[in-house]
């Protein structure tokens, strides 16, 4: 580890810009997840079961996938194919995010994976852009979703029936909005543009023929193939990003 | 407040399958030095993930979504998050109403 952000802050602020960061995403969380406890009570759900299914699974794709399936007799095998689908993103995800989380030994490795949500990733990912991401930024940023996750989806089990439609007053754009916002802190540039538009083009379309949730995996893969063709300068070393100086 | 037994086991099952995609990346990439067009490819996943998420609502629902998106982008190079979710969900209630 020969490179180290131009300056060194201490843990506290560490705390502070991880929770700074987060804070917009749970404003944008909480209106999906009342809106998952409430969906899950028209199919019979207890707050308790709820409780369960956000504190365990802990992934609005999954959860929501998994709530459109149930029914009984339970169909275990639509669900862990459905879990799997929505799921096989995160490996991606990781892969990308791993080689900046050398900050991260033994459990903590394992702590942090249990975290990485869509968002949580998200910001993670920014930040090595700029600096290294420590322990305390990535659990005071990451375990606060987990917590308004599992708190909203419940409040929405119980309040449910008398919420009304999210659509009426557009807060089911909300994550739409909230991810466009995350997409801007990744540009770079032309290459980030045709990956944006093969990623798109190809969810968009798989969403109409085959359905969801195979888009997700279709965008992404294109994504990735864009990104290795229209690569600019794919020899130039990457002066900007620490974890190119690892090893 | 007693939770189903099948109920538990359908549950624990997503929770492992969710848990191990999570996990199989940091595992497989911990070591993982890449250069050149790889390196390129593993860059671009983040902003492929996330459009590839929400390609459908921006391309396929409508104009009031994807000319809110749009709108969304724009305030996507000034705004911080939170002014970026405020001009989204503004934008498609007022496109919402119009079309």
């Amino acid at each position: 580890m020969t490179v180290q952000s131009e300056y060194q802050s201490s843990t506290a602020d560490e705390i502070r810009q991880g929770l700074a960061d987060i804070a917009p995403v749970l404003v944008a969380m909480v209106p999906i997840g009342l809106l998952f406890g409430a969906i899950c009570t028209t199919k019979g759900w207890a707050a308790s079961d709820v409780w369960l299914m956000s504190t365990l699974v802990f992934s609005g794709g999954a959860e929501f996938a998994a709530i459109g399936l149930w029914k009984w007799p339970i169909p275990y095998l639509a669900l862990f194919v459905s879990t799997a689908l929505v799921s096989a993103r995160h490996i991606l995800m990781g892969v990308s995010l791993a080689p900046k989380m050398h900050a991260f030994k033994g459990w903590r490795l394992w702590a942090a994976a249990w975290f990485m949500t869509d968002e949580a990733w998200a910001l993670g990912e920014r930040r090595a852009r700029r600096q290294t991401i420590t322990v305390a930024y990535w659990f005071f940023m990451a375990v606060p979703v987990h917590l308004v996750w599992v708190a909203s989806t419940v409040t929405g089990s119980m309040v449910g029936p008398m919420l009304g439609d999210p659509a009426a007053i557009g807060l089911d754009f909300a994550f739409t909005a909230l991810f466009i916002g995350l997409i801007a802190g990744f540009w770079k540039g032309a290459t980030t543009a045709w990956v944006l538009v093969a990623s798109g083009g190809a969810s968009a379309l798989v969403a109409l023929t085959i359905g969801e949730p195979w888009n997700v995996l279709a965008g992404a893969a294109a994504g990735i193939v864009a990104a290795w063709f229209t690569a600019t300068e794919p020899d130039e070393p990457e002066s900007s990003s620490p974890e190119g100086h690892l090893l | 407040m007693s939770i189903d037994p099948g109920m538990l086991l359908a549950i624990a099952m997503m929770s492992a399958v969710t848990y191990f995609t999570r996990l199989a990346g940091f595992l497989l990439a911990s070591r993982l030095s890449l250069r050149g067009r790889a390196r390129a490819a593993i860059d671009a996943i983040p902003p492929a993930v996330l459009f590839a998420l929400i390609a459908p609502v921006v391309l396929t629902h409508g104009w009031p979504e994807t000319l809110a998106a749009a709108a969304a982008g724009i305030a996507a190079l000034r705004l911080p998050l939170l002014g970026v979710i405020a001009i989204g969900i503004a934008a498609v209630v007022i496109l919402r109403a119009l079309f």
